[in-house]
């Protein structure tokens, strides 16, 4: 039996197109990568095609063997684990070889990396949760984040049913990907440029009241910048409307109206954030 | 007056205020409303302000006006601050754009006592009626009952409301005479007993009738101010255990008295706020709550308050060393959690992990069990970590070190050797 790498498309059901042909070749593998980073490797290596059906066959036989693998492979497939693949892979292998029992022990050696990685999946998302801030774009509420993980497919169920009468997309810049929903219909898809268009005058007005809130409710006595910062780490503020220059503040009705000199300027003149409390001393590049 | 200056008085005016959790509540989507409250247990952070606070709530005040003359707290009528009210309308807009940028969660009202307490709590569901009805919202809401409002109002508040919390603020009867002279214990505790009978009373309803309307269906908190009286923390913890006890109350919050205002009866204006010693409460609170500590075991008389240098925890652990080592693989649930560094989810980790093979000592850290502060009071299969040597004397030292950086470095007092106490 010689190891083997095998390459997919990179979709999920193509990863348990590669479990599933691993053991129809009788395979061992020493790696599974998706296409796009195919480095030439000195293993003999194979590409697999998808086969639903196939897929199938394989996710039904772990969902039986034990359903809570199942969903620590969908969720450990959206991880940024370095080589999630190969780590997925070797938790199946161990549990079609030896059943369900080794899954009780967090720290085995098998289920340790794959559960570490969905705990931070996990985490990061339920964090996203509170950290996404949408605009009001015409009606239409839109918001970027920048996560680690591919968190989208987690957020959606949480926020389509928060918004349900709402029309809205998350742009996830980091995988290049957005969800819309509109009127009870969700999707996922690519979309490998995006730029988010400025605000108009009441959407402004509201970004105004957020700063200046943000601002208030912090006490001075309290002054905490450290435990600001374990509970909410910086890479998130990139996004979050607090942590925004003057100019995110600045309403322009369009790309055109700001142009032009002596243009409404709002109602950003008076309350110019920024000036208000100290909220993000630290936030200078 | 516009919008932005109102938001900014009367958010200024609630900031003392500690509760901001969402927890609790478990209110679906509904269609044609908007919202619902996380399905998490843990509830939401939308973000966490300069202070390290969590900010989950729109935490605002009806208005800061207020009758009552409490010497601690920035609102009383006799300071002389800028006033403000927010009209039901304006607090409703608010929320509802707040809520659809998802910048919080929902609502945290309070209020100064307007005229009276009833006049005040009438704004206040009219507002919530506004929020709920008209402009459909489903998310969630907390409201301030005010000590000496009629029982009517306060059912009308608790159906508005997902949890309702009446602030006890001090903890003694004597600090409210002094410092609080239009509160008293009874006109507090009154709307505290009405909340938890009708919220049992509820609990039996939706068993007998599935859609009998929720009263305050995530149940009611209360908070304390630590160090603005002479209050021990003994006294302090014993009066959390009675409020979890007899008023099932969901939380205690504490807040590190923040002088605000210069009085002969208050702590002086340059005494930084008792953080540290919030941050032992909160501990011990986690104690009693999740790990089946009583108040008794952690404070006594002879030690009635805490130990700064330390957690709880610990204290409790190195006053009972014939209690350790405990051996991970065959203790209990409730002696793993006595472990100093182990905690709820580590505790379950290590029950579900030895029925699938022994455990050591290298397995403990992947597990969750902090080892810098549990090492010292467990065993496993019969093991210590390898080189690890100490004396219950060296013992207090290496917890000591271990918390150091934990702690806010101001907070240490330094020792004098001209120090009269010795």
């Amino acid at each position: 039996m010689t190891e083997m790498v095998y390459y997919y498309d990179g979709s999920f059901d193509g990863f348990l197109c590669c479990i599933f042909d691993s053991y129809a070749n009788h395979e061992p593998l020493t790696a599974i990568f998706p296409e796009e980073d195919s480095a030439p490797t000195l293993f003999a290596s194979r590409y697999i095609l998808t086969d639903p059906s196939h897929a199938n066959r394989v996710l039904r036989k772990i969902v039986k063997c034990s359903p809570y693998t199942a969903d620590l492979l969908r969720k450990g497939f959206l991880s940024c684990l370095p080589e999630k693949e190969l780590y997925l892979y070797r938790l199946v292998v161990k549990l079609l070889r030896e059943g369900p029992g080794f899954l009780r022990n967090f720290s085995d050696e098998t289920l340790y990396p794959v559960a570490k990685a969905v705990r931070h999946l996990m985490g990061e998302a339920h964090l996203l949760k509170g950290f996404v801030r949408f605009s009001d774009l015409g009606g239409v509420l839109g918001s970027e984040i920048e996560p680690k993980n591919r968190v989208l497919p987690l957020l959606r169920c949480h926020f389509c049913s928060r918004y349900q009468g709402e029309k809205f997309f998350i742009y996830d810049r980091t995988h290049r990907e957005v969800l819309l929903y509109a009127s009870g219909k969700a999707v996922i898809c690519p979309l490998a440029d995006f730029q988010m268009a400025p605000p108009d005058e009441t959407e402004a007005a509201y970004r105004i009241l957020w700063k200046r809130f943000y601002d208030t409710i912090a006490i001075k006595e309290r002054y905490n910048p450290k435990c600001r910062m374990t509970n909410m780490p910086k890479r998130y503020w990139g996004t979050m409307t607090e942590f925004q220059d003057a100019s995110y503040f600045k309403a322009q009705r369009s790309p055109a109206d700001a142009a032009i000199p002596g243009a409404p300027a709002g109602i950003s003149v008076p309350g110019i954030p920024g000036e208000h409390g100290p909220s993000a001393p630290a936030s200078a590049p | 007056m516009d919008v932005l200056e109102k938001l900014t008085i009367l958010t200024d005016a609630a900031k003392y205020d500690a509760a901001c959790t969402s927890s609790g509540g478990n209110r679906r989507a509904k269609p044609g409303y908007i919202g619902n409250t996380s399905a998490s247990v843990a509830g939401c952070c939308h973000t966490f302000s300069a202070d390290g606070r969590c900010v989950t709530l729109l935490k605002v005040l009806m208005t800061n006006r207020c009758v009552y003359d409490c010497k601690y707290c920035v609102n009383r009528r006799s300071n002389d601050t800028r006033r403000a009210a927010f009209t039901p309308k304006e607090l409703a807009d608010l929320t509802i754009q707040f809520y659809r940028r998802n910048y919080i969660e929902g609502l945290f009202l309070s209020s100064g006592v307007f005229r009276s307490p009833d006049y005040t709590t009438e704004l206040m569901i009219q507002s919530l009626r506004l929020l709920r009805e008209q402009y459909r919202f489903n998310g969630y809401i907390h409201a301030k009952a005010i000590p000496g409002t009629a029982p009517e109002l306060v059912e009308q508040l608790g159906l508005l409301a997902d949890r309702l919390s009446v602030n006890i603020e001090l903890p003694s009867e004597a600090g409210l005479r002094a410092l609080a002279p239009d509160k008293t214990k009874h006109a507090i505790l009154a709307p505290m007993r009405q909340i938890q009978a009708r919220n049992q009373q509820n609990k039996e309803e939706l068993v007998k009738y599935r859609h009998a309307p929720k009263f305050a269906p995530a149940g009611q908190s209360t908070q304390l101010i630590v160090g603005a009286t002479q209050d021990s923390d003994r006294h302090i913890l014993r009066l959390t255990q009675g409020l979890y006890d007899r008023y099932r109350l969901k939380r205690v919050f504490y807040s590190a008295y923040v002088p605000v205002v210069e009085h002969a009866l208050l702590p002086s204006k340059d005494i930084k706020p008792p953080l540290l010693r919030e941050h032992r409460l909160y501990q011990a609170d986690w104690l009693l709550r999740f790990y089946g500590f009583r108040a008794e075991e952690l404070l006594d008389a002879d030690h009635p308050d805490f130990d700064p240098r330390v957690d709880p925890k610990c204290s409790w652990a190195l006053a009972h060393l014939d209690f350790f080592p405990v051996e991970v693989n065959t203790a209990d649930y409730e002696t793993l959690l006595r472990i100093p560094g182990v905690g709820v989810t580590s505790a379950r980790r290590i029950l579900s992990a030895r029925r699938a093979g022994r455990l050591h000592i290298d397995d403990l850290k992947k597990l969750g069990v902090v080892m810098k502060r549990a090492q010292y009071f467990l065993t496993a299969s019969g093991k210590i970590p390898d080189g690890l040597r100490f004396t219950p004397d060296s013992l207090l030292r290496g917890l000591i070190a271990a918390e150091r950086p934990l702690l806010p470095q101001q907070e240490l007092v330094q020792m004098s050797l001209f120090d009269p106490a010795g």
